[in-house]
This record gives structure tokens, C-alpha cells and sequence, in this order.
């Protein structure tokens, strides 16, 4: 099984239509990440321009579409789409989603919560392993952003994780932002769950915008937009975390009103940053 | 073979491809675009719209109702006087 | 999580009616009404957004808001039955063409067949297209019996309506403006390279082309377009379809 091996630098999530200013110079960017399902097309620009990209820089694919939370058996014709893109492409890295999408062969396109149980653990489980033999590599499991919870919940999403990681030997994705967003959602500390968070099985980080609503009780709501540049709490949230795991591959992800190149790679950079301060710390 | 005869059949096809040999390469191919593409959002991507794959949303409203909305788009600007075409108003192809 | 438990939370997600569905908690309350709307609106947005990117011309034409109500209503009616949203909305047409708050717009869907067909070109196969040169050394008696074989990007569309026309003013390709020719037009849909190409074919191309993608010889072929329009021209409709790369082989 190949290991996930992201470089400790920061990325970003490659968006078409900035090709050509990527193409324009070397760019400081330490891996691009693309969604899968954009690359399961026969031919066409997609894959010229992953291609180019790929001789130049880290990748990494993250899949949008698996439904691995779902209690439903996986999609085989999908699930051999990846092992297609993941093959031709070779990426550093897969991922997909503690999350389902798909419930009875309809795509929801949506990631949806589930309970933590006994159940759906063993449900998850079996799907990673699925996966990880299908791809014969590592994948990485991303946490959630969640704005519900399961009366039927008996497990803490930080134990769930782990014990997923235990029974399967994948990596973790920590998602930052999802958790600044769905602690706050459930009036939770964010510290307090990045304190239970199985921190040495992570292999990215993504950091992302978010935006902000409220619910039937008046309640903050926050939303995993992925629409604006990363916000303060999740900059110090990630500050705090990097002290402790030292430098991790980290993710801007900017999916709605994507601003232009200079802007998201600064984004970047701004993490590059931390990380290069860490690993300086570590150093000294 | 009914309406033309072999020779200009053959004659045709000869002048199809001289006008093929004798013809400059299409203005698309001298740009930019021809090694990659047009950049093109990814349906699966998040970058389709407010509040896609894995990015929410709390903007759109998911009960909009089309039966009490009129298109309004450039369709105006295109009317023409009769309305918006019709299968009558244009001569059945040629 | 039972597979009811999925099911409910599944249906609930599409049917605005549906009540949220039980065994749902949040903090401040048991209804979390609000919060499961979250995931309704991701639901349709998502989707109406994976539309409006195939079909952007088409949103051109009948504005935003309207465009997404529609998509709404077609997502609840045909949901995608494949997390490969490039190929979601390959029935969009169909169901535009009977969405009666649509009706009064005639052409739009032939707008929405051009645009599904620039998708499914753009995501086609690489494949090189035939070399003309190759057919200038075959011997003229071979040639009635020629069968093309088509490039995977191609694709013959037909329409009653000026369809070329109203695509292109709405996708930046021409200026818009009322059409003062309202003329039936075909098109041609190809991607020899890596640019989606809409041509509006001459009188009889369509058949032309339609018969030799199906396999027809092209001496067949010349007689099914001569049948579809008196004024069709061999030599021009021959060469178009060589210099835009619709063939990618012969036998």
C-alpha cells in the first residue's frame, strides 16, 4: 500500500481559470489539489492542463462523490473511475469524506452527516478498506463540517475518527475550518476537540473561508462556504495545531467567488509561513 | 448513386480536397488556448456556484418556484417582432 | 445509522413538504429546521450549479432566476444517478421542452442540446483527426464506397430555430440583438484539439454529416443530402467537414 506523502508546504485547489498565471512562472506552491470527479472525462483540456501541471508540482486528488459514510455499499463503477485517475495520475495523496452523497444510486451532491455508532463505524471501515485495496494506497479521511447532530450518536467524531484510523490504517485530513465551523455550530470548544483529535495520524490540513448565519433559535450557524480568505480564529486555530504537529501539508481551498491568482497564492503563502516558522522553531 | 454522375462525384471530392490542402490553419489554433484549452469550471468543482460539492450554502433559496417567474433573461433582446420564433416562422430547412 | 434513518434524511433533502426528518438534535433546540435547510439549499444549489455550468447560455437567455427555479424542478424530477456531474443534464432538453413556464421560449431547447453537446465534445476522447492527404491517394473508383469513421467529439445538431445564432450571441461570440433572419439553422459540434467548435452547416450538412457518422458510404451519403436540400455541395460540405476534423479514419 503506497503511503500518502504530501510535501509539509502549503498547496492550493487548482482552478481552471488560473492555468495560464500558474503557467506564467514557477510558482511557490508547494502541491495542487483536484477534485476527482473533474478528471473522469475521456480526454479534452481537463486533462491537458492536469497533466502539465502534474510535471511541475505535488498533487493531490481529493474525491467529492464516494459516499463513504453512506450505510449503502459503494459505487464499484466509481470506485474503479478513481482507481483510473488515481493511476494515470499518481497523485502524493488521495482523500475523500467522512460524509455520503450518494443514497440509492442518486447523487445528492452534498456532504451528509451521519451518526457515530457502532454501525455506521464498521460501515466506514469496510468502505476505506475497500478503497485503500482497490487504489493499493494509503487514502486520508476528512472530517466534516456538520450543522446537525444524531440523537443516535453515541461516539465523540474525535474517537470515531481514530478508531477508523485504527481499523484501517488510513491518514487523516483536518480540516480546520470544519472544525472552527461545526464546534461552533454545536457550541462546542474547538480547542477542546483539536485537543481529542488523533493529531499524529494527520497527513494534510485544509484551511478555508466560511460564512456565517443563524439558526431557529437565534443561534450562530456557520456555513463552510469556502467563499472568503481564511478567517482569524482559523488562522490562530491552525497557529496553535502546526506548534504541536510541527509542518503538514496545508490546503487553501477557495471553491466560490475565487479571487485571482495573486490573491490565493498569498493566501498560501500566509500559511507557508507558519509552517516555515515551525519548522525554523523545530530546528533551533 | 442516383443524382450525380461518377465523374463529377469524382470531380467533387478532388475539389473538396484541394480546397482542404489550400486552407489556413483556423485562427484558434495559433493561440494560446490550443496546447490547454479553454478553461472550463468542472461540474464536480466548487467553484460552479454559491454553495456546491463541498462548500454549503445558506443563500439560495431551495423553494423557488418557476411557475410564478417569467424568463428574464436576453431572451427579450432577441425578440422579434412576431415574439420568440416559433416553428412557423422560420422556412422549414432548405 | 439505520438505512430508514438514511432514507428519510434522503427524501427530506429533495421534497421541500417532507417534515424534517426525527432523530435530528442541535444544541438550541429539537426542530432544527433551519439547519436542515442547510443541507436542502446545498443540495439544489450544488446542482443548479453543475447546470448552470454546462448550460451557461441557456441561463443567459432566461436570467438567473428563473434558469434556477427551473433546474430545481428538473433536479427533484431527474436527479443525477452519477456522482459524474459532466454528464449531468444530458436530459435537460427533453424536459425543458415540456416545462410549460418555458413554453413561450421555442428555441431554448435546441440551446440546451448545442450546450450539452459543446460538454460532452469538451470531455471526449484525444483522438488525431484523418489527414485529407491521405484521401487524395486513394484511386477515384474507391471513393463512392468510402465509410468515414467519426471523431468521438462530433456531434449534428438540427433545429427549426436559429440556434447557432442565439448561442452564440449568448455566449460572447456575437454581439446580441434582435435576429432579423429567423431562419432554421444546423450545427456542427467538433473538438479536433482542445477547443469546443460550433459550426452552422450549409444546406443538407446535417443529413450529410448525420448519415456518414451513422456509417453510411459516403456516395449514400451525397444522395440522402441531395434528398434533404436541392442545393446541397458536395465539394464544400466535404471539405468543411475534412478541415474541422469530423473524421478521424475511413475504410
Amino acid at each position: 500500500m503506497k503511503l500518502s506523502g504530501l510535501p509539509r508546504r502549503a498547496g492550493v485547489g487548482f482552478k481552471p481559470e488560473h492555468f495560464l498565471a500558474i503557467n506564467a512562472a514557477a510558482q511557490p506552491i508547494g502541491f495542487f489539489e483536484v477534485h476527482a470527479e473533474n478528471y473522469m472525462g475521456a480526454g479534452g483540456p481537463p486533462h491537458a492542463q492536469l497533466g502539465k501541471l502534474r510535471e511541475d508540482y505535488a498533487l493531490s486528488i481529493h474525491g467529492v462523490g464516494l459516499s463513504i459514510g453512506s450505510v449503502q455499499p459503494l459505487d464499484k463503477e466509481h470506485l474503479s473511475r478513481l482507481k483510473i485517475v488515481c493511476d494515470r495520475y499518481e497523485p502524493e495523496s488521495f482523500s475523500e469524506h467522512l460524509a455520503w452523497s450518494t443514497h440509492d444510486s442518486v447523487f445528492l451532491n452534498d456532504l451528509l452527516p451521519l451518526p457515530y455508532t457502532s454501525h455506521t463505524l464498521t460501515a466506514v471501515a469496510d468502505h476505506i478498506d475497500q478503497v485503500q485495496e482497490t487504489l493499493k494506497r494509503q487514502m486520508l479521511l476528512e472530517n466534516p463540517a456538520t450543522y446537525l447532530l444524531f440523537a443516535e450518536s453515541t461516539i465523540e467524531e474525535t474517537e470515531f475518527l481514530a478508531d477508523v484510523v485504527r481499523r484501517t490504517g488510513c491518514g487523516l485530513l483536518l480540516d480546520v475550518n470544519n472544525v472552527f465551523v461545526g464546534s461552533t455550530n454545536h457550541h462546542m470548544d474547538p480547542g477542546d476537540y483539536l485537543a481529542l483529535f488523533p493529531i499524529e495520524s494527520v497527513r494534510e490540513i485544509h484551511l478555508s473561508g466560511h460564512s456565517e448565519t443563524v439558526d431557529d433559535a437565534g443561534a450562530p450557524l456557520l456555513i463552510d462556504s469556502h467563499d472568503t480568505p481564511v478567517k482569524d480564529p482559523v488562522w490562530a486555530l491552525f497557529e496553535a495545531l502546526i506548534a504541536r504537529t510541527g509542518p503538514v501539508a496545508t490546503l487553501i481551498e477557495w471553491d466560490n467567488d475565487v479571487p485571482d491568482w495573486p490573491v490565493l497564492c498569498a493566501e498560501a503563502q500566509a500559511a507557508d509561513d507558519i509552517l516555515l516558522n515551525a519548522s525554523n522553531r523545530r530546528a533551533a | 448513386m442516383n443524382k450525380i454522375s461518377a465523374s463529377v462525384f469524382a470531380a467533387s471530392v478532388a475539389t473538396a480536397l484541394s480546397l482542404v490542402a489550400s486552407a489556413p490553419a483556423t485562427a484558434a489554433d495559433a493561440s494560446k488556448e490550443k496546447c490547454y484549452g479553454v478553461a472550463l469550471k468542472g461540474q464536480n468543482d466548487c467553484a460552479a456556484g454559491p454553495g456546491t460539492t463541498c462548500a454549503g450554502t445558506s443563500k439560495v433559496d431551495h423553494q423557488q418556484n418557476a411557475w410564478k417567474l417569467v424568463p428574464a433573461g436576453t431572451c427579450e433582446a432577441m425578440k422579434t417582432p412576431n415574439g420568440h420564433g416559433s416553428l412557423k416562422q422560420g422556412p422549414a430547412p432548405a | 445509522m439505520s438505512l430508514d434513518t438514511q432514507t428519510r434524511f434522503a427524501v427530506a433533502l429533495t421534497d421541500p413538504a417532507a417534515p424534517v426528518p426525527k432523530g435530528l438534535a442541535s444544541w438550541t433546540g429539537s426542530q432544527p429546521e433551519r439547519r436542515f435547510a442547510v443541507y436542502r439549499n446545498n443540495v439544489i444549489a450544488a446542482l443548479t450549479g453543475a447546470l448552470a455550468a454546462r448550460f451557461p447560455a441557456s441561463q443567459q437567455i432566461v436570467g438567473e432566476a428563473f434558469f434556477a427555479a427551473m433546474a430545481a424542478d428538473f433536479i427533484r424530477a431527474h436527479p443525477p444517478r452519477s456522482p459524474l456531474l459532466l454528464s449531468y443534464g444530458d436530459d435537460f432538453a427533453e424536459f425543458v421542452e415540456r416545462f410549460e413556464p418555458a413554453k413561450a421560449i421555442a428555441y431554448l431547447p435546441d440551446v440546451i442540446r448545442l450546450e450539452a453537446a459543446r460538454g460532452k465534445a469538451y470531455h471526449a476522447a484525444d483522438v488525431a483527426s484523418l489527414d485529407a492527404a491521405t484521401l487524395a491517394a486513394l484511386s477515384p473508383a474507391r471513393l463512392a464506397d468510402l465509410v468515414f469513421v467519426p471523431h468521438p467529439s462530433l456531434c449534428v445538431l438540427r433545429s427549426p430555430h436559429p440556434v447557432v445564432t442565439i448561442w452564440a450571441m449568448n455566449a460572447g461570440e456575437a454581439a446580441l440583438q434582435p435576429i432579423a433572419n429567423w431562419a432554421a439553422e444546423d450545427a456542427m459540434v467538433i473538438r479536433p484539439h482542445l477547443i469546443v467548435e460550433v459550426r452552422r452547416l450549409p444546406p443538407g450538412g446535417a443529413a450529410f454529416l448525420q448519415a456518414l457518422a451513422q456509417g453510411t458510404c459516403l456516395a449514400a451519403a451525397v444522395d440522402i443530402a441531395t434528398e434533404d436540400a436541392d442545393a446541397f455541395d458536395l465539394s464544400a460540405n466535404l471539405a468543411g467537414a475534412l478541415q474541422s476534423g469530423a473524421f478521424i479514419a475511413f475504410r
